[in-house]
């Protein structure tokens, strides 16, 4: 029988095993979490005829690589990168066949922040409450990859998709995230909201899988005192007490006390996810829908 | 009643107290069970329900905006007991806050019959209330690096249980072997929000 599993050679900087996440637990204080970068983590499933919740490993700045005990298909995506199998050039952004034993190395990004690798079958470690994704801030879901990790694959579900590669979006050179304010923009004074939409942030080094930390103008309050503890969404700007802003990504806790500003466009999360530290960040407020 | 948009697909319905926001949010988990309410989260807080993940969050918004909180009567939701050695090393702490001698402690809070308000921090840690505005106490000035798992703990209105070690400013009343989360185990959070606990001690306690 043949062994359907990989052998992690080099982990990287922060490797861990993503899907669409654990939605539908907030309730019990159970993060989301899923890949921070839903489209190309899709993408790359797509491309080893995986359906969209397979599992795939989510990299960070460097890469990772890795060895199948035997022949898979793969795809690599989000940051681009140079991709080798047994040391030659192989394509980024389109499916790869590594044989049994290759290894296959994903390089470091040449721009933006994570990269995705999808295997054909995916991922199958033990799902936690339906979902595969690791939770950096609960502890749920498998732990970060470490040198020597051996993951097991499913079997192949379809096909690789017959395409020698794709158009992706490319990290952003300056972050534009679209903010509907609330739901306690009156939390905070008049010109606090000014600077919030007008002036210039950077992506923080700080940020994480929970939150993209930005550098900027401290947003002053209206109101001291503090916001009894409420649920947090997926975007939700949060101004902690320093004034500086903070987008919630896939991990962010479910509840928090801390005043929310506004709320980024799920659509403009992806790239929030590409952002290296000190990209330029704008907010520019829209109307809700 | 208010209820304030949260980007696009979002509302946080506010109302002034933690009961209202218990009574609201059993309402929303009646009117989601009878299907007149498509939601992906409902996230009851101190004074809020977050509605995430909503059809037709407008409508929703124009209807419970003004709208009474409604009476709902207490079913009888499930009672969880949790034994507990009242061991804690901030006990001594929270006599003198409530200016009553130590062992007064156990006897007024195992006395007492408290409901999960709503869950936050960690998987599985719950937010109890019940017990009366005397007996609440404010958090440790310098929170502890590592509380144990088990730890049965006092935070302003609430009480707590850490479901595993973590840091935290709570003041430390006492111990329990349940084991508040589990993964492997259905339902794997043995506290939601809603159910009805009461702390039995056990031990020399």
């Amino acid at each position: 029988m043949t062994d359907r599993a990989l052998v992690v050679v080099r982990a990287g900087a922060l490797t861990t095993v993503q899907d669409r996440g654990r939605p539908g637990h907030a309730h019990l204080g159970v993060p989301r979490s899923g890949a921070l970068d839903g489209p190309a983590a899709a993408l790359v499933n797509r491309l080893v005829g995986n359906p969209p919740d397979a599992a795939v490993l989510e990299t960070t700045l460097n890469g990772c690589a890795l060895r199948p005990r035997s022949t898979v298909t793969v795809a690599v995506g989000g940051a681009p990168c140079p991709v080798t199998v047994g040391g030659r050039p192989a394509a980024w952004g389109a499916p790869v066949v590594v044989p049994a034993g290759e290894l296959l190395d994903v390089g470091t990004a040449t721009a933006g922040v994570r990269g995705y690798v999808a295997v054909g079958g995916g991922v199958t470690v033990e799902p936690v409450l339906g979902s595969r994704a690791t939770d950096l801030l609960s502890g749920l879901g498998p732990a970060p990859l470490t040198d020597g990790t051996v993951l097991p694959l499913g079997a192949p579900a379809g096909p690789p998709a017959r395409v020698d590669g794709v158009p992706q979006p490319g990290p952003p050179a300056e972050l534009v995230l679209r903010v509907t304010l609330g739901p306690r923009d009156d939390w905070f004074t008049g010109r606090a909201v000014r600077d919030l939409t007008t002036r210039a942030y950077r992506v923080s080094a700080a940020s994480n899988r929970i939150g993209l930390r930005t550098e900027g103008p401290p947003l002053e309050r209206a109101r001291t005192g503090e916001l009894p503890s409420e649920g947090m969404v997926l975007g939700a700007v949060q101004v902690p007490p320093d004034g500086r802003p903070v987008v919630f990504l896939a991990d962010h806790p479910t509840t928090g006390g801390y005043p929310v500003i506004a709320v980024v466009r799920a659509a403009d999360l992806p790239s929030a996810a590409q952002a290296l530290p000190g990209t330029p960040v704008r907010f520019v407020p829209v109307r809700r829908r | 009643m208010r209820a304030l948009p949260v980007g696009d697909d979002a509302l946080l319905v506010e109302v002034a107290s933690g009961q209202e926001a218990q009574a609201v949010h059993a309402e929303l988990l009646r009117r989601r069970a009878e299907g007149s309410l498509t939601v992906r989260e409902i996230v009851p807080a101190a004074r809020t329900v977050l509605l995430d993940g909503l059809a037709e969050p407008a409508r929703w918004a124009a209807e419970l905006t003004g709208a009474r909180v409604p009476e709902v009567p207490v079913r009888a939701r499930e009672l969880v007991t949790l034994p507990v050695r009242y061991d804690g090393p901030d006990l001594a702490a929270v006599a003198a806050h409530w200016r009553v001698p130590q062992r007064e402690v156990a006897r007024v809070h195992a006395g007492t019959e408290f409901t999960v308000a709503f869950c936050g921090f960690a998987p599985g840690f719950g937010y109890l209330t019940g017990l009366p505005e005397r007996y609440h106490v404010p958090r440790r000035a310098t929170p502890r690096t590592a509380v144990p798992p088990g730890a049965v703990a006092l935070a302003g209105p609430y009480t707590g249980v850490y479901p595993r070690s973590s840091p935290g400013g709570w003041q430390l009343i006492g111990t329990t072997d349940a084991v508040l989360w589990d993964p492997a185990r259905v339902p794997a959070a043995l506290l939601e929000p809603g159910t009805r606990v009461r702390f039995v001690p056990v031990g020399d306690a």
